[in-house]
């Protein structure tokens, strides 16, 4: 089937029902995008979809028809770096980095539907997605940085 | 992808030949060639900063001798300056620190320092990335190999140049020559040769006070690649023609195959089906189709009875033997128990329990496999290279030079990835394939057949006099292991012994070892000790304690938390708690608040202060701190894991509860620099004192006192029942 990858039309030819974050990592040779889990617990997997965040490991591939999907290597255009991934850099979040393509997405799908999030809407929002090196304040710092330059 | 995006880098042989450098002949070097046919490796993305894969290998013979300069440090004729070592980044962001300090040495930018780290085939033996020794041993190693590196590139520009040693300067990692203004680079005087000059022990390394790139922030050196997607974990790795590994796991720890029928899998086009002993697995063309064939294999096992969580206290009770003594981590005896005992005006005894708990890395393990004329390459997240190296050779029986294990940056381990099991069922799966296989574990996997935090029982009795005196501490830990066992209080009679038991779950090091559990006892039974003397927590502690770093650590967080100034808000308590491990110094005060009708706990604010010598990064070092109390946090609250019939009945995240966004509270740390002690490592002591200082927080605000980690997994509803039941 057909999928709108970061702008360009690529062709799955896995089934149905297999999970975007399997067609993406195995056969799209996208890995920015990781498993942690698989439930839908972590957010590691994280993706946009029109522009919202949804866990790739629980979204199957038939249910993406004409729907505009950005992964963490989308957000990087000609080697320039998205806003929020900029925010991340400077403040040195990670320690792993594992979580961090995750962490970076849903940021994004966070300032595209609120561009000014309170502290406690930046907790609310993110809670889905585990750091388990915990640098869970540096991430609030990076996102309120993202925001502040919106 | 766009085709022109991709870099793609193919080996195809090494050759090795003899070269000559300055008067004499040393041991061969390796040079890799590249070439774009006869592939071997054929990684899509190449990172750009991260030498952990063949194709960007620089080249020394690891057979250098570990006294040469060479075996740890490589200057190319384009002036990359390449360091080797055996440990690992698995997120304490090591990389930089130990860049930062060869940088600090050769004068020259952080950026122009390649680290090869954890491939054994490229870097000098090491036991392995654990322990907080690389800061301490590692970095002055470095050091050590940077600061002769230096010498010897002067030595050589003055034989060269015919000017006295004396007469250079070194600046921006070029050589000032007196004559005109003329610079040579490293790179122009060393002219690619290798370095076999000997690291002198006794080198002078640029003091403290004059570092100019250590203990500053540097930021993590190849840090762009992991916000932008680049890095390639084990997990993201691929060969051409590589197949997906699967193993069929047994029902429950220790069973054993009775009868296996594989015809199912072995029907399917493209699957490779092994089965040794009690081993099957397979490795298909792409991982719906593995796991199809995991699922078509017909397998009977025997399983034993096992003891469960409900009894597992009792259990390690009744199976420890014998005690553990001497050494740092054996306890110990002083003075007279039963004298200390009969002069105390008070005494205090307790049974404190600590659960099994898991490491959870957001990396599960993983391993790539690739065999190629009868020469294994396993791409694997290690603390432990060598070690699985050698675990290894012996599996297949072939010399250890025929096993190369590499570690690229790893979706981090806490103690928890010191063993090899991806890489050994990989490679297994890749032998009989005769294709490269790699194997990821699913969290499940994870949370099952990797090994846990051991779970122990700790039996405290000890006496004060109400002067705050304390008189007798008898202290024994069965099971958890004798790290933080020692009493860093001053107490006349003491008896501390760790009981090895037999436990039922594979059990291993954790971040922290067994301090986390004896200091949340030792640190638990002083709070109510101080209370029976009708003592303040803190002038308690600091009127039996001399342990000068150990005091400074307790009243800088005090201070700045602001102990003793108030009384906390209804409903909120203050605890502090401290101790030392590995050379850290660690101390944390905490506010809770208690919801009196839900039971529910949250951790308002913690203060830790922290000294680990002198600080090389501070920034780093501030995450590594917050990563300890953070994971402290699940460790402390609610982490436990649930097992029955040798089965973990929780393996999923949505059963296992970690701290998240919302668990974390304020958290503020102070770091204390001693630029006249030498740099401890920093990524396990922070996370000792949290855990007593939550439980003593909740004894200020609630008058429970728990004993058990974690503390509050359901709440303590059930704990003010039965308080308020009591006290009518
Ligand atoms: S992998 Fe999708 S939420 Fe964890
Ligand atoms: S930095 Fe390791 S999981 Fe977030």
């Amino acid at each position: 089937m057909e999928l709108l990858v970061n702008g360009s039309k690529r062709s799955s030819k896995a089934s149905p029902e297999t999970s975007l974050l399997s067609v993406l990592r195995d056969e799209f040779d996208l890995t920015g995008t990781k498993y942690g889990c698989g439930e839908g617990q972590c957010g590691a997997c994280t993706v946009l979809l029109d522009g919202k965040a949804v866990r790739s490991c629980r979204t199957p591939i038939n249910t993406l028809q004409g729907k505009s999907i950005t992964t963490i290597e989308g957000l990087e255009v000609k080697g320039k770096l998205h806003p929020v991934q900029e925010a991340y850099l400077k403040v040195d979040v990670f320690q792993c980095g594992y979580c961090a393509s995750g962490m970076v997405m849903s940021t994004v799908a966070l300032l595209n539907q609120n561009p000014k999030p309170t502290e406690s809407q930046i907790i609310d929002f993110m809670n889905g997605n585990i750091c388990r090196c915990g640098t869970y304040p540096r991430i609030v710092t990076a996102i309120k940085e993202a925001a502040s330059k919106a | 992808m766009k085709p022109q995006e991709s870099v793609t880098a193919f080996v195809t042989h090494e050759t090795e030949e003899p070269i000559a450098t300055t008067g004499s002949i040393i041991s061969r070097r390796k040079f890799f060639k590249w070439l774009g046919s006869g592939l071997a490796v054929a990684f899509v993305w190449q990172d750009t900063t991260v030498l952990a894969s063949p194709e960007n290998a620089t080249s020394v013979n690891k057979k250098n001798p570990t006294d040469q300069i060479g075996a740890w440090l490589h200057i190319a004729e384009d002036n990359t300056i390449t360091v080797f070592t055996g440990k690992v980044e698995v997120g304490q962001n090591i990389r930089t620190s130990l860049a930062q300090v060869v940088a600090e040495e050769l004068m020259v930018p952080v950026a122009a320092i390649q680290m090869v780290m954890g491939d054994t085939d490229q870097v000098p033996y090491d036991a392995g990335t654990f322990g907080s020794r690389s800061t301490p041993a590692m970095g002055s190693q470095l050091r050590k190999a940077a600061i002769a590196a230096r010498e010897a590139i002067l030595e050589m520009a003055s034989q060269e140049h015919k000017i006295n040693k004396n007469n250079l300067k070194l600046a921006d990692g070029k050589i000032l020559l007196p004559t005109g203004n003329k610079k040579l680079s490293y790179g122009e005087i060393v002219k690619g040769k290798q370095l076999v000059q000997i690291i002198p022990d006794n080198a002078a390394a640029t003091p403290v006070n004059q570092w100019k790139i250590s203990g500053t922030s540097v930021p993590k050196v190849n840090g762009r690649d992991f916000i932008n997607g680049r890095h390639k974990y084990v997990s993201d790795m691929k060969l051409l023609g590589m197949l997906y590994g699967k193993i069929l796991r047994p029902p429950a720890f220790g069973a054993s195959l009775k009868a296996v029928d594989l015809t199912g899998a072995k029907n399917i086009k493209g699957v490779t089906v092994v089965h040794e002993g009690d081993f099957v697995g397979v490795a298909a063309p792409d991982l719906p189709t593995a796991n199809q064939a995991i699922a078509a294999i017909k397998a009977q096992w025997k399983t034993s009875a096992q003891p469960a969580r409900a009894e597992i206290f009792t259990y390690l009770k009744e199976k420890a033997s014998g005690v553990q003594t001497g050494g740092r981590n054996g306890g110990g005896a002083k003075g007279d128990l039963k004298q200390g005992l009969a002069a105390a005006d008070k005494t205090l005894q307790n049974t404190y329990t600590v659960d099994y708990i898991a490491h959870v890395p957001m990396e599960p393990r993983a391993a790539l496999a690739q065999w190629e004329n009868g020469k294994l390459t396993v791409w694997t997240g290690t603390q432990r290279p060598f070690g699985v190296q050698n675990d290894l050779a012996e599996a297949f029986k072939i010399p250890e030079e025929q096993v190369r294990v590499i570690m690229p940056d790893t979706g981090s381990a806490y103690g928890g990835k010191h063993t090899g099991e991806a890489a050994l069922e990989a490679a297994k799966l890749a032998k009989v394939a005769q294709k490269p296989v790699k194997l990821t574990w699913t969290r499940a996997e994870e949370f099952t057949w990797a090994y846990f935090r051991p779970a122990g029982v700790i039996e405290v009795n000890a006496g004060v006099k109400n002067d705050g005196t304390i008189t007798a501490w008898d202290f024994h830990n069965y099971n958890s292991g004798g790290a933080g066992i020692r009493m860093p209080y001053e107490v006349a009679n003491q008896q501390i012994a760790y009981h090895p038991s037999d436990s039922p779950l594979n059990q291993g090091s954790y971040r922290g070892l067994a301090s986390v559990a004896n200091i949340f006892a030792l640190e638990a039974q002083m709070n109510d000790l101080a209370q029976l003397a009708n003592l303040d927590p803190l002038a308690f502690r600091l009127q039996n304690l001399q342990e000068p770093r150990l005091r400074a650590v307790f009243q800088k967080a005090a201070e700045a938390f602001g102990w003793g100034k108030n009384k906390p808000p209804k409903d909120h308590g203050y605890g502090i708690a401290g101790g030392t491990e590995k050379g850290g110094y660690t101390a944390t005060c905490a506010e809770v608040a208690v919801d009196r009708n839900s039971g529910e706990v949250k951790v308002i604010r913690t203060t830790t202060a922290f000294e680990c010598g002198a600080i090389i990064n501070p920034e780093h070092l501030d995450n590594q701190i917050l990563g300890a109390i953070v994971q402290g946090l699940g460790g402390a609250l609610f982490e436990a894991i649930d097992f029955q019939d040798g089965k973990i009945l929780n393996p999923t995240l949505a059963q296992y509860r970690v701290p998240r966004f919302k668990d974390t509270p304020i958290i503020q740390i102070i770091q204390v620099n001693r630029p006249d002690l030498p740099s401890a490592g920093a990524g396990e002591a922070p996370i000792v004192a949290i855990a007593p200082a939550i439980r003593n927080a909740i004894v200020d605000a609630t008058g429970v006192k728990l004993k058990t980690l974690p503390l509050v997994p359901q709440g303590l509803a059930a704990h003010l029942k039965k308080a308020s039941i009591q006290n009518k």
